[in-house]
């Protein structure tokens, strides 16, 4: 028998037409999107859509022009990056930027920064590190060594690992399987997919490879030079004939031959 | 030259004694440091760091004038923290002062280490030199951390001036040859590794001085910028720095 939780889940993240710019170049154009507490969302497009600006709109590092950004039902787009972050949105942002001249330990310990102040605050970071520890074995194995030295796959679990330090509720991911090995790539997909299941964190996931996200997420969109052209869940983009030839890379003979 | 000057302005016009006076001195030079921060490099957003360097050094001309305004071209000597006669070490002459400069040195060398390796604002600090949007997406204030590293520096640098005004004497303009010394000295040891600046430092006064010996003490400050620049041309990683592979 399946059991019913009949939860209701509400929306944690509300964008409203948003505009962003970088001076006079429109990058977002009124782009409108929301997040379910819980779900995993990706966000696909070419190169230059404005997925990583619409990123960085939400964590204040390119803030918005007009519209508003809800968490929570709180507005969040007139607040400085770091305060974002102490709301409990964290982004891993793309190119795997850690502290590189820093050891593994202290760009994790960084990644706690917020919590640096109270006693209290400071054991549970122990108990978040442990878990980071746990997601990357191999990061355990090369805490003392500086970040610089380590491998594509784990800077990119590195930078993964500092964002969960501030124990985000949601979580930006700025495409984490950029120029990773396939294998690689595919087990950083497993942990995002853990990190959904067991520690519940909502996930906005801003991917090239427009496959594995969706066949990762709950439901997607897809941005195109600034603007939402398309949303639905996962399932039905993956079908969507538009998305298979523009972004899934299906030959387009097939399917306007059929 | 802040350092110095305030020292001597506790010390001899309102009659303080020598450390309060210089704890006021660093306290001010400080808060002068913020001041400066706040005004002249916080409200340029996205500007490159050529042009912040500009503006520090049109600053420092700025201060050295107000400076002289105030307390007029004179220069002026400090008392030495604990004496002028000379020791005698092993047949070599050396004033208190200078050991009190080599203790202060080192325990600041010590601290300066254990602050930006161990605690946790020192590593947010090099997080925010490295990487400043990063660091604001882990939760770091940049704006607070440039605050902070302004007032480190105005104090390190105060608390310099206030040790060698002893032996250098002090006045409105003294520091730009520090200033360009120092700057030497960084680059002999390679910028950013700590250890290096201060051997860079030893091996530039030791050329000096030898130079100064040997060939004419008229050359001596001449010698130092000669090493600046074959520095400059040869190894301008500078001699202590390993070379780094980056890894993309």
């Amino acid at each position: 028998m399946a059991i019913f939780i009949s939860r209701k889940l509400k929306t944690m993240l509300k964008i409203k037409n948003i505009n962003t710019y970088y001076g006079q170049v429109h990058a977002l154009k009124n782009v409108s999107l929301h997040l379910t507490e819980g779900e995993i969302v990706t966000l696909i497009g070419a190169n230059g859509a404005g997925k990583t600006t619409l990123l960085n709109s939400l964590s204040g590092i390119v803030p918005s022009r007009s519209g508003q950004i809800l968490f929570n039902d709180t507005p969040i787009n007139d607040l400085y990056a770091h305060q974002i972050v102490k709301m409990g949105i964290s982004q891993v942002p793309e190119g795997r930027q850690v502290f590189k001249p820093l050891s593994v330990e202290d760009n994790l310990e960084l990644g706690a920064y917020l919590y640096n102040r109270k006693r209290a605050d400071k054991t549970e970071t122990k108990k978040t590190g442990e878990m980071v520890y746990g997601l990357f074995p191999i990061l355990k194995e090369r805490r003392k060594q500086l970040a610089g030295t380590l491998s594509g796959g784990e800077l990119q679990m590195l930078s993964i690992g500092r964002a969960l330090m501030a124990r985000p509720k949601l979580l930006l991911l700025d495409e984490p399987s950029m120029g990773l090995a396939p294998m690689v790539a595919q087990e950083i997909f497993q942990v995002i997919g853990n990190l959904s299941r067991e520690k519940k964190t909502t996930i906005l996931l801003v991917e090239q490879n427009a496959r594995a996200a969706l066949k990762l997420a709950n439901r997607g969109y897809v941005l195109e030079t600034g603007r939402l052209i398309l949303e639905g869940t996962a399932a039905s983009l993956l079908e969507n004939k538009e998305v298979q030839r523009a972004y899934l890379g299906k030959d387009k003979k097939e399917i306007w031959e059929r | 030259m802040l350092g110095g000057m305030l020292t001597f302005f506790f010390l001899v016009i309102f009659g303080l004694p020598l450390a309060p006076s210089i704890i006021l001195a660093i306290l001010i030079s400080t808060i002068v440091g913020i001041t400066f921060e706040r005004l002249a490099i916080r409200p340029l957003k996205n500007a490159k760091p050529i042009r912040l360097i500009i503006i520090t050094i049109g600053a420092s001309i700025f201060m050295r004038g107000a400076a002289m305004l105030i307390w007029g071209k004179d220069t002026h000597a400090l008392p030495a923290f604990s004496g002028n006669d000379p020791l005698y070490i092993a047949q070599a002459t050396i004033l208190p002062q200078h050991l009190w400069i080599f203790a202060i040195t080192i325990l600041i060398i010590i601290a300066s280490r254990l602050f930006f390796n161990h605690s946790i604002i020192g590593k947010a600090m090099r997080a925010c030199a490295y990487n400043a949007q990063v660091a604001s997406l882990v939760g770091i204030d940049v704006k607070i951390m440039v605050m902070l590293s302004f007032a480190v520096s105005a104090a390190i640098g105060s608390m310099a001036g206030i040790i060698i005004a002893p032996l250098t004497m002090t006045s409105y303009d003294v520091g730009i040859m520090l200033g360009l010394k120092g700057f030497c000295a960084v680059i002999i040891g390679g910028m950013s590794s700590g250890l290096g600046t201060v051997l860079g430092g030893l091996l530039l006064g030791l050329l000096e001085a030898l130079g100064a010996g040997f060939i004419s003490a008229s050359y001596k400050d001449a010698i130092a910028f000669i090493i600046l620049l074959l520095i400059l041309f040869f190894r301008p990683e500078g001699l202590f720095k390993k070379k780094e592979t980056e890894r993309v």
